[in-house]
């Protein structure tokens, strides 16, 4: 049973940052119809900033308290993220904004590897160990054993989500978001600035992406310039799983993904008797996905969306 | 209808991308890696210019031991041209390394063994892992050409009956005995979880550990598996746990086992973590952190501080590189300079000469003296075995 409750938090903490990671993913999908692959690297970008500025706070003021040097870090990775996904918005997507549908998917993926390069040529090639800020001493809760880290990121992810939620549900933004991403020209004619939108979606998404880069670097203490690119992955699987272009449904995705990941890597040697054993965790997560897709094609929470003019 | 179609058209692509996702990490790297070839147009056999390959990963998780590697080679190749070449017959030749980058990817190691081939070089020093080395080495004998593995210590390596490769460091069958043996005496251990990242090397050395852990007595109570990508482990950790091994065991390389002790501590894992010599460096209390003092590990070889010219290896090395010695550039250094040997030997630089000169090899060099049994093995290799005290590496034994 402990290790069970064990395997359930471990699978919370690591769906959490999948479904932050995912929201940003399906928000753009929703608007735009894009899959922006250049998510994953953004968030690189937000864990890699905020390790730089880590650093420099930690050696200009030494006597500071490790979450306030988080704090700092993670103020500094969101508006260099934000930044980054409006340029990449305006440069690379905008301009194909008409074009087919195959076109800002392929420039997505360019842009991409692009990031990726840069993060190489700047931070480095090798590992980066990220500073431990917050204590990491196991603490017990009902047998099964947490740290401060796992704690925040359950807690800020839910606290982010439930912020989202009302945001695109109860806020002008929000309805002028939901309006866009039914029907854009229509929304444009009763006074909604699609432009706007689209880039206050990214941005959103960007910002997410941050905090989701730094709680990865943080939660396992490393960084480096592809980190963010299997994590993006198994997000946009998240994203799907949920029902791409649905906000409930990426939360809902990654969480689900992250437990499914956590338990069948727990559970799937004792279950099989040996024949599988934990390196299949990855299989049955991608298997899931199959299912899911070939029973409800437009994910858990997806709804048939009416084809756009 | 058409409509239909295109409105997967992104999905279909997108899982088409999730397929091949694990390559393509790798390729931005590719472009911006300085491939100091610059002898291109000294292909011709004329040229007074004798070409090594060396192959490691320069970019990934583990490039700082590539980069080690490749450094170690290139300090030998340094000094032999410092001293005024290379001389064969009555004619001096100077050393160029040709270094290749192989990722740590079966795959790739196949691309740069043939780079290598191709380029002209002689005999080769490389790859770094067994799972690169292993496929490379038919590419290397079918061109006739030497190959010497400072880092590779998986058996199969030189198994497969391929006259030209060779390795100066022991292999996994002795580092797998030494790791178990060190548990059941050395630590007192009754039972171990075995866990690997399932490439050539992690896994070879993790199955040697677990037969031999259980000739001794111990108990296996959990086998648990993981990839050389990975950072997360605690579904698998959280599985040992329940387990209550004395002693988790880890065939792997330091980029992961670094996060791997830091989330043993994190889910209160007592347990000592026992590992081989991919994680034996002084990369991997950098990515552990506080977490490091669990560690007990081997190198295969001598530790660098107790060859006789260890230290100043380890200050040549510091002013050339500005950076410090990790685990196999003493290897790399020594390999260069058994070629080197084999070519004054043989007094002729084609690659069959060479091949034909390297099983009578006796060099003394900075590791010992290398000579090389039938299979190509390195005679007399040693283990060393290290604990992580404070931050730093401790020596505690060796044994041969």
């Amino acid at each position: 049973m402990e290790t069970f409750i064990q395997q359930v938090i471990n699978g919370l903490v690591l769906g959490s940052m999948y479904s932050l990671i995912a929201l940003g993913y399906t928000m753009v999908y929703g608007i735009l119809n894009l899959i922006n692959f250049a998510h994953g690297d953004v968030m690189t970008v937000g864990a890699l900033t905020s390790l730089t500025t880590a650093l420099l706070l930690q050696s200009m003021f030494p006597g500071m308290p490790g979450w306030f040097i988080l704090l700092g870090a993670l103020l500094a990775a969101i508006p260099v993220c934000v930044t980054l996904s409006l340029v990449i918005e305006r440069v690379a997507y905008r301009p194909l904004r008409n074009a087919p549908r195959l076109a800002p998917l392929i420039t997505a993926i360019g842009v991409s590897i692009v990031i990726q390069t840069i993060a190489m040529l700047v931070w480095g090639r090798s590992y980066m160990p990220y500073p431990q800020l917050v204590t990491n001493d196991p603490i017990n809760v009902f047998g099964a054993t947490v740290t401060q880290t796992k704690l925040g990121v359950i807690g800020l992810s839910a606290v982010v989500m439930i912020g989202l939620m009302l945001l695109v549900n109860r806020t002008r933004l929000g309805r002028a978001m939901r309006a866009t991403a039914e029907n854009p020209r229509v929304a444009s004619l009763m006074g909604v600035n699609p432009n706007f939108v689209i880039a206050a979606t990214f941005a959103i998404g960007a910002a997410l992406a941050a905090l989701a880069g730094v709680m990865l670097a943080t939660t396992y203490g490393v960084a480096h310039f592809y980190m963010g690119f299997l994590p993006g992955l198994k997000a946009f699987t998240a994203a799907v799983l949920g029902g791409i272009g649905n906000v409930p449904g990426a939360m809902i995705g990654g969480l689900l993904l992250g437990l499914i990941e956590s338990l069948g890597a727990g559970y799937i040697g004792d279950l099989t008797g040996g024949v599988f054993g934990s390196h299949y965790q990855d299989v049955f997560a991608f298997l899931i996905l199959v299912g899911v897709l070939i029973f409800r094609p437009s994910g858990l929470l997806g709804e048939r969306v009416a084809d756009r003019a | 209808m058409n409509q239909q179609l295109l409105k997967f058209a992104p999905v279909a692509i997108a899982a088409a991308l999730a397929l091949t996702a694990c390559n393509r990490q790798e390729t931005p790297a590719t472009k911006a890696t300085p491939a100091p070839e610059p002898a291109k147009a000294a292909a011709a056999p004329a040229a007074d210019v004798i070409k090594i390959g060396h192959v490691a990963p320069l970019t990934g998780g583990i490039a700082h031991l590539g980069k080690d590697n490749e450094n170690g080679a290139r300090l030998a190749v340094e000094e032999i041209n410092a001293a005024g070449g290379l001389k064969v017959g009555d004619k001096t030749y100077k050393l160029d390394l040709v270094a290749e980058d192989d990722k740590a990817d079966p795959k790739e190691g196949t691309l740069a063994a043939q780079k290598i081939v191709d380029s002209g070089a002689v005999a080769v020093v490389g790859h770094l892992n067994s799972g690169t080395s292993i496929p490379a080495s038919k590419i290397y004998s079918d061109a006739g050409m030497t190959q010497i593995s400072p880092s590779a210590t998986n058996p199969k390596y030189t198994e497969q009956g391929f006259k030209t490769a060779f390795r100066n460091v022991a292999n996994d069958n002795q580092q797998g005995a030494v790791l178990a043996n060190y548990a059941a005496d050395s630590l007192k251990a009754k039972t171990i979880a075995i866990l690997d990242d399932r490439t050539a090397y992690g896994q070879g050395l993790a199955d040697v550990v677990e037969r031999v852990a259980k000739q001794k007595g111990m108990k296996v109570v959990a086998r648990e598996f993981t990839n050389d990508k990975a950072t997360d482990f605690n579904a698998i950790l959280t599985k040992v746990r329940a387990t209550k091994p004395d002693v988790v065991m880890y065939g792997g390389m330091d980029a992961t086992a670094g996060p791997m002790a830091k989330q043993m501590t994190q889910l209160g894992v007592k347990s000592t973590l026992l590992a081989g010599d991919g994680v034996c460096s002084p990369e991997f209390i950098k990515l552990a952190g506080d977490a490091s003092g669990i560690l007990h590990c081997s190198q295969a070889g001598e530790a660098v501080e107790k060859l006789s010219k260890g230290s100043e290896f380890v200050d040549k090395y510091k002013k050339r590189f500005n950076a410090d010695v990790q685990v196999y550039s003493p290897y790399s250094y020594d390999a260069v300079y058994v070629v080197a040997d084999a070519i004054k030997r043989a007094g002729k630089t084609d690659r069959a000469s060479i091949t034909a000169a390297m099983p009578a090899t006796k060099y003394d060099g900075l590791t010992g003296t290398v000579a090389f049994d039938e299979k190509g093995d390195v005679k007399g290799g040693a283990i060393s075995m290290f604990k992580i005290v404070n931050g730093k590496m401790e020596y505690v034994s060796t044994v041969r």
